[in-house]
């Protein structure tokens, strides 16, 4: 049997990293690909001598699509399990002021992270095996106020997974959509975020591990968010237009 | 935020930053009052600066290893526990390591770090080769016994306030296997306990559990357990092919804080005596796993809160060879008089020393929790009095209530210190609450 990798798209972000410390801590090969992937040589001897497993560096922009089917032809190998992490929050007002603004931060979480998971489903499905992860986020359940530029791109990322889960059921490819509500990472540092709703990178890594093991379509992260989006989910838009959320 | 250390006391307001690159890290040394904080395992305010703590987490990662000479390279952030997950099982463990293992090796250097093996083997510094040290002037030092020494020296065992600690190489020893073997031996009293430690030189291990309620001619009785790195040959067969490998055990955890009524001369009296009477009819040799032998504590998540809401302190003296008897003695009468006794009286032999501003002497180190209160808190200047007396020294990362005095009459290399970091414009920048509280 050969050995299981995984790839992490977007691997300096804190929640990339996590992900890729919980596969090396069950013996996965990682392949870490970001933009100015030479900065991480330090995070590939950490996982090296942490976990004694292979880690490869590969150059990756999410927003040049173009380059998407070369960069993943020429992978070594072509991973078991890859994850998108990439991910942008911008600032909302910005983004309402420049239409560039705007653009970035609906390019950095639709655009690019589809558009690799293409290229790389359809990899997966020629060789018929594999598991696509998508970290989306509960901002895409329901546009808000403060933040839904944000919020519609991560809205057409969780469409996107949900179509191409549906286009794999019967492939032996399976697609995992990570919707997860606060997490303490560089992106939302400086936020007052409430202690009992947020997670650490760590702990949601762990829970994206058990959902790929247990075959779970879509995890919430935590489970208190389920219960928050179907409430949010569910006031009428007339009222839900007045609230401030 | 509030920050305090293991004891919970004193919780201080302070801000705190994390900076995730070094460039951020120097930026925040230049705004002066800097003191570089890791997982918050040292007693009291050792690694806490109200106007600018700098938490470390972010530098937590491994960079090197020498599978010759065991030679490790990590950043200051990285976990004692996760150096010992990434390595025991490849048949390396830690040289020198303090009762838990949820410390950073920064924080480790900083206090020099001593273990069971003290007596023996010596503390942290005689096995790190060398250190990258952040100074107040924004460069950064590499510094050994060969380069930049005397910043070195004082670095180690210097609580943070020579500058912050990036990196460090540590040498990591070879162990035969997971498990040690513990000898344990009943002393009838204080002098019986030195005498067995005397006889037991070299043991690999040595340290001893006081029931420090005893007066009279069983005064500090106590249970002396030596131990050695088990070899396969000597582990019970079924645990000859996993002989490096052992499952973490599952973790209690302490939800709350205690009422502090808990605590009191009764429970502590019962609980030292069965304690002591358990080791007493425990098999006298005993095949034990790493965790449980070196880290019995860190088995219970979150210990601390056993002492309530005001948390606790505790006291480490060392007292000097030659005064040990003696100095021993007067400290247990002392603690025995006043019946507030602690769950963790714990004896331990020191080897020589000789370091800039480690806390490790050739002598005697003694170890007590106490609850923070008056009473106790009255009883730890009686006892910070008897250990001037007898010409010991305080171990500063377990300190949370010295007094100036106190230290300045304890700590004669002070003075060297305060000189040094003059010299290198470290004093204008680095500061703890606890530097500043002892007046040095």
């Amino acid at each position: 049997m050969t050995k299981n990798t995984l790839l992490v798209l977007g691997a300096r972000s804190d929640i990339g990293m996590a992900i890729a410390h919980r596969y090396a801590k069950a013996g996965y090969d990682i392949q870490l690909a970001s933009r100015n992937a030479d900065n991480l040589t330090v995070n590939k001897s950490d996982l090296e001598l942490r976990y004694q497993v292979s880690v490869s560096l590969h150059e990756f922009n999410a927003l040049e699509i173009e380059t998407h089917v070369k960069f993943v032809d020429t992978l070594q190998d072509l991973p078991t399990v890859a994850v998108c992490a990439v991910g942008y929050m911008g600032n909302q007002r910005e983004s309402e002021l420049d239409v560039i603004a705007a653009k970035l931060i609906m390019r950095s979480n639709y655009e690019g992270p589809a558009s690799i998971l293409g290229v790389l489903a359809n990899k997966f499905e020629e060789r018929n095996s594999g598991c696509l992860i998508g970290i989306s986020s509960v901002a895409g359940e329901r546009g808000r106020a403060t933040n839904y530029t944000y919020g519609s791109g991560k809205a057409g990322f969780t469409a996107f997974l949900s179509g191409l889960r549906n286009r794999l059921a019967k492939t032996g490819v399976h697609v995992i959509t990570v919707l997860p509500g606060f997490v303490s990472t560089k992106m939302t540092l400086g936020m007052d975020l409430p202690p009992n709703l947020t997670t650490s990178p760590p702990q949601l890594a762990e829970a994206i591990f058990k959902a790929e093991i247990k075959r779970k379509n879509i995890i919430y992260h935590g489970k208190v968010w389920f219960i928050i989006m179907v409430i949010i989910k569910s006031i009428p838009e007339h009222i839900f237009k007045n609230l401030k959320l | 935020m509030k920050l305090f250390g293991w004891g919970r006391y004193p919780i201080i307001d302070a801000e705190v930053m994390a900076p995730r690159s070094i460039e951020d890290l120097s930026r925040l040394v230049k705004n002066g009052n800097a003191i570089a904080r890791g997982n918050g395992r040292s007693y009291g305010d050792s690694a806490v600066s109200v106007l600018n703590t700098i938490h470390m987490k972010h530098f937590n990662r491994m960079l090197d290893f020498d599978e010759k000479s065991g030679q490790l390279v990590v950043e200051a952030g990285v976990l004692l526990a996760d150096v010992i997950e990434a390595f025991l099982k490849r048949g390396w463990f830690p040289a020198v390591t303090p009762g838990t293992k949820f410390v950073t090796l920064g924080g480790m250097i900083a206090a020099d770090v001593h273990g069971k093996n003290h007596h023996r083997d010596g503390s942290l510094g005689s096995y790190i080769d060398w250190i990258d040290v952040l100074t107040a002037e924004g460069s950064i030092l590499r510094c050994s016994q060969t380069e930049n020494i005397e910043l070195f020296k004082w670095t180690i065992g210097g609580m943070g306030l020579t500058g912050v600690i990036l990196r460090a190489a540590l040498r990591l020893r070879r162990v035969p296997s997971a498990w040690i073997e513990q000898r344990t031996f009943v002393a009838k009293n204080i002098m019986h306990a030195i005498e067995i430690f005397e006889d037991s030189l070299s043991s690999t291990y040595s340290v001893a559990w006081i029931d420090c309620l005893q007066k009279g001619s069983s005064l500090g009785r106590s249970l002396v357990m030596l131990g050695e790195h088990a070899k396969i040959d000597d582990l019970p067969p079924k645990f000859h092919k996993s002989h490096m490998s052992i499952a973490l055990k599952s973790k209690r955890k302490i939800p709350f804080n205690f009422p502090s009524c808990i605590l009191n001369a009764y429970s502590l009296r019962f609980f030292n005596s069965l304690y002591f009477w358990r080791g007493v009819w425990k098999p006298q040799r005993q095949i034990i796993d790493w965790d449980s032998y070196f880290y019995p504590l860190d088995a219970i998540l979150g210990w601390n809160k056993i002492y309530g809401r005001r948390g606790f302190a505790q006291f480490q003296c060392v007292i000097p060879i030659d005064n040990a008897e003696q100095g021993l003695s007067e400290l247990l009468k002392e603690i025995s008089n006043a019946g507030v006794g602690s769950f963790l009286a714990v004896l331990k032999r020191f080897g020589k020393q000789t370091s800039k501003f480690s806390f490790p002497m050739e002598g005697y180190t003694l170890a007590l929790d106490f609850p923070v209160n008056n009473k106790t808190l009255n009883l730890m200047n009686k006892l910070d009095n008897i250990t001037i007396k007898h010409s010991g020294r305080f171990y500063l990362a377990k300190d949370s209530r010295m007094s100036q005095e106190v230290f300045r009459q304890s700590e004669h290399r002070a003075e060297a210190y305060e000189k040094f970091r003059q010299h290198t414009l470290s004093k204008n920048f680095f500061v703890s609450s606890q530097s500043e509280r002892l007046g040095f």
